[in-house]
């Protein structure tokens, strides 16, 4: 085909001529793919260089413009074995890499500088208790100081700028108490060797920076781990769209090339990558990851049409618009900016901890001043004592308690096929009570399947076979049934009607009812939400009912779920004779169905004014805003790439289950979470009391910090524990072959009579 | 005690030493692909047979 394939965009050019681009590549899994990938491209005639990172799945290449193209690189990678996925780091990303590496950096210092001054505090300590003498003791605390300063001045640095930027929107957050406990500490450290004390808190500063960049780090990889895996899928994923250049070219170029105005051709069976309006060819387009509708719409010239769709039959051209100004799209966005607004009121666990903590700890330090002014000490000691109070009661356990604890969890549902696109989402998954599912491509699979239940298999397998030649959407969901992926030679597909082949020398037809010499079948009673495909081959006919099917542990997890005393409920954006079944089938009684997506959010709006938390699982880009306005949501990797960007996590895999485990794995973090302030709590009502009476010296001070801090990540490791083994799904015994549809022999999980409290169709008094 | 006089200096020049090459392997980016470097030694074709 006489197209050429245009990622420049990806291209970072040197004047020299010398070209770099970053992969994404799939299918990498042991240490020979390092060496096969990066031997394999370098061997190249024009390849400078090719470096795998395996951690990422990325792989980098160096090349000479004038020798070698991008194209040519994958084309390479694909006869290997390998696909590669041209890849453009998002700027959230690089962001990110750089705080990582900073903030390593300033765990370094900290780390460094807190070794060396408890190895000078240690030996003032014992020398305290011997025979040391003052001036050695003074050496000793100006050496610590000459290295305390420096390093607390580097490695402070993320917490001082960031308690500066809360104090100057005038907001109280955990870094305010830690940078003054810290500055007080040294303030009053520096004071302390000046006037030859006794004691120095150096180490006590130091130590805590080195325990809260700990924590700071480990919050920081985790987010990073699951955004770097999601943008690897995004990659995976990106389409390519064909563009009619002016003087009649097909270049095929990566969708974020498109800009208004080009015009684009989208052939039967592709996704539609871009809005636009329809210029010429006719269609009938899928929209199910839209609006939930699973009946196809029919497009003529002069339709508009959003990217996200499936075409049909027939060839489209179309005119790119500025994406955003259809109708849908619009709204969809509109709803979006209020439910963000509305969400960004909750507050995290950790901020609410902080915003209580931070004037008990300031109040507490200021009463110890006070108070022993009042009891007649002199100043200097009353000074000292707040300053230790507010030292020791530094939020260095609070600070891990919870970081800790979500590192773990992260981990934990990252195993079982869910990634966090946000820290907190674990806590409000946990605190959730209500679960409301979208239908089309979250209760059921994002593709069709074939229903077998009454074909002869050796007919279905010659079908298979030969819809492996076709470009309908319909045929795809038939050839992957195809046991031997081999299509028959010289297939002729008829567009709009079907494809014919010789096997065996007896001609063989797939595609519409007319086309393969049958009278139109009847749709069987109840039978309405599946597509049909004829086939006939010698005189033999078959018509081959494919329709959207049931995740296969769907019903096994609903009722999981509602055993764990969740609500359970349906909104759907298709029709309510689709939904009933599902919902039956389900055993959910409450559903709703044709909702329009500002519906969907006053349901939700509904809920939480009874007080529910809601955990919204959808995937339809008209399931986006009702995931931000939910308490929780996550979404199906399949879904439409808006929707993804306002989940709390996504789900990887063609099971429900990820769903249920989520839950699981949640509320456990979250009580390992509470467990953990209260750790941090009981270390605080010990060692304040000892504070306040004057008597923490800084080895107290030093134990007691550690000591806490230690704890709190032990038990943080207790989220690994009680694993998949306490999932009460059959996930082993699986066969993903076995595809449980609606309407077959498998008996229907018997449905409450109880009515159901939300009306079968549209509730106006609701939406209103 | 006059023995402090070397040995403290030269403690801290240690550590020293060890955070200049902890700072040395992160601008080299050897943190970059932790596991991909656990592999990397795995292949032993570079040895003539």
């Amino acid at each position: 085909m006489a197209e050429t394939l245009d990622l420049s965009q990806f291209i970072e050019l040197s004047e020299s001529g010398a070209a770099h681009m970053t992969f994404a590549v799939d299918g990498v899994g042991c240490a020979g793919c390092i060496r096969k990938i990066e031997s394999g491209l370098t061997k190249l005639p024009g390849v400078i260089d090719a470096r795998l990172n395996f951690t990422q799945r990325r792989l980098a290449v160096d090349w000479r413009d004038n020798e070698i193209g991008a194209a040519d690189i994958i084309q390479a990678l694909e006869q290997i074995g390998y696909q590669a996925h041209p890849f453009a780091p998002e700027r959230v990303e690089a962001d990110d890499s750089h705080q990582a590496r900073w903030l390593l950096k300033c765990l370094a210092v900290a780390g460094f500088a807190a070794m060396n001054v408890m190895l000078l505090s240690i030996s003032v300590w014992s020398g305290n208790v011997s025979d040391m003498t003052a001036v050695t003791r003074d050496l000793f605390h100006w050496l610590s100081a000459l290295i305390a300063l420096p390093a607390a001045a580097y490695a402070g640095q993320p917490f001082f700028q960031s308690a500066w930027r809360a104090l100057r929107t005038r907001q109280l957050n955990m870094d305010v108490p830690i940078t003054v406990g810290v500055t007080l500490a040294l303030g009053l450290s520096l004071y302390e060797t000046a006037t030859h004390a006794v004691h120095a808190y150096f180490d006590s500063a130091l130590m805590l920076l080195f325990f809260l960049l700990c924590g700071r780090y480990l919050d920081l990889a985790m987010r990073r781990k699951t955004k770097l895996f999601a943008g690897n899928l995004a990659s995976f994923k990106a389409e390519f769209a064909h563009r009619l250049n002016a003087n009649g070219e097909l270049t095929r170029l990566p969708v974020s090339a498109l800009s208004p105005g080009d015009r684009i051709l989208v052939r039967p069976g592709e996704l539609i990558p871009a809005d636009g309006v329809v210029l010429s060819g006719s269609s009938a387009i899928d929209e199910s990851l839209m609006t939930g509708e699973t009946t196809a719409r029919t497009v003529t010239p002069g339709t508009t049409v959003y990217a996200g769709s499936i075409n049909g039959s027939g060839a489209l051209t179309v005119k790119v618009v500025v994406a955003g100004t259809g109708t849908l799209v619009d709204e969809v966005e509109r709803l979006l900016d209020k439910a963000i607004e509305a969400k960004s009121r909750i507050v995290r666990l950790a901020d609410r901890a902080a915003r209580l903590y931070a004037p008990v700890v300031h109040t507490a330090a200021a009463l110890t001043c006070i108070g022993w002014l009042i009891a007649g000490a002199s100043p200097h000691f009353a000074i000292v004592t707040a300053i230790a109070v507010l030292i020791i009661t530094c939020p260095c356990a609070i600070a891990l308690a919870i970081p800790a604890v979500q590192v773990v969890a992260a981990g934990q549902l990252f195993r079982s096929g869910v990634i966090l696109n946000s820290g907190d989402a674990i806590e409000r998954i946990a605190e959730t009570d209500v679960i409301v599912f979208d239908k089309t491509g979250t209760l059921t699979l994002p593709d069709p399947a074939v229903d077998d239940s009454a074909i002869d298999p050796d007919l279905l397998e010659q079908a298979a076979r030969l819809a492996l030649s076709s470009h309908h959407p319909l045929a795809a969901a038939l050839a992957r049934r195809a046991a031997k992926r081999i299509p028959y030679p010289a297939a002729v597909e008829e567009p709009g009607r079907g494809v014919r082949a010789l096997i065996d020398g007896v001609e063989a037809r797939l595609g519409s009812a007319a086309f393969c010499g049958l009278s139109e079948a009847e749709p069987h009673a109840g039978d309405h939400d599946a597509s049909r495909i004829a086939f006939s081959y010698g005189g033999r006919s078959a018509v081959i009912p494919i329709r959207q099917s049931l995740r296969p542990d769907a019903i096994a997890v609903t009722q999981a779920l509602s055993a764990r005393g969740f609500d359970l409920m349906i909104l759907s954006g298709d029709r309510p004779e689709a939904v009933r079944p599902i919902a039956e089938r389900l055993g959910v009684t409450q559903w709703l169905a044709a909702l329009t997506p500002a519906e969907k959010i006053a349901v939700i709006e509904l809920l939480k004014s009874q007080g529910r938390r809601v955990l919204m699982v959808g995937d339809g880009l008209n399931d986006a805003p009702a995931l931000a306005a939910a308490h929780a949501s996550l979404s199906p990797i399949t879904a439409a790439h808006l929707t993804q960007a306002h989940a709390d996590a996504l789900f990887l895999g063609d099971r429900l289950a990820p769903v249920l485990r989520a839950v699981i794995v949640s509320r456990k973090a979250r009580s390992l979470m509470r467990q953990n302030l209260a750790l941090a709590v009981v270390y605080n009502a010990l060692a304040v009391p000892i504070a306040v009476a004057g008597l923490i010296t800084p080895l107290i001070a030093a134990v007691a910090m550690s000591g806490s801090s230690i704890l709190v990540t032990l038990n943080a490791l207790r989220a690994r524990f009680g694993g998949p083994g306490e999932s009460i799904m059959p996930s082993k015994s699986g066969d993903d072959a076995v595809v449980a549809t609606a309407g077959t022999a498998e008996p229907l999980v018997a449905s409450p009579a109880a009515q159901p409290s939300f009306a079968g169709h549209h509730n106006a008094e609701l939406v209103s | 005690m006059n023995v402090l006089i070397y040995l403290v200096p030269l403690a801290l020049l240690l550590g020293l030493s060890g955070l200049v090459g902890f700072m040395w392997t992160l601008k080299n980016g050897q943190y970059d692909d932790l596991e991909g470097a656990a592999l990397r030694i795995l292949p032993d074709d570079d040895i003539a047979p």
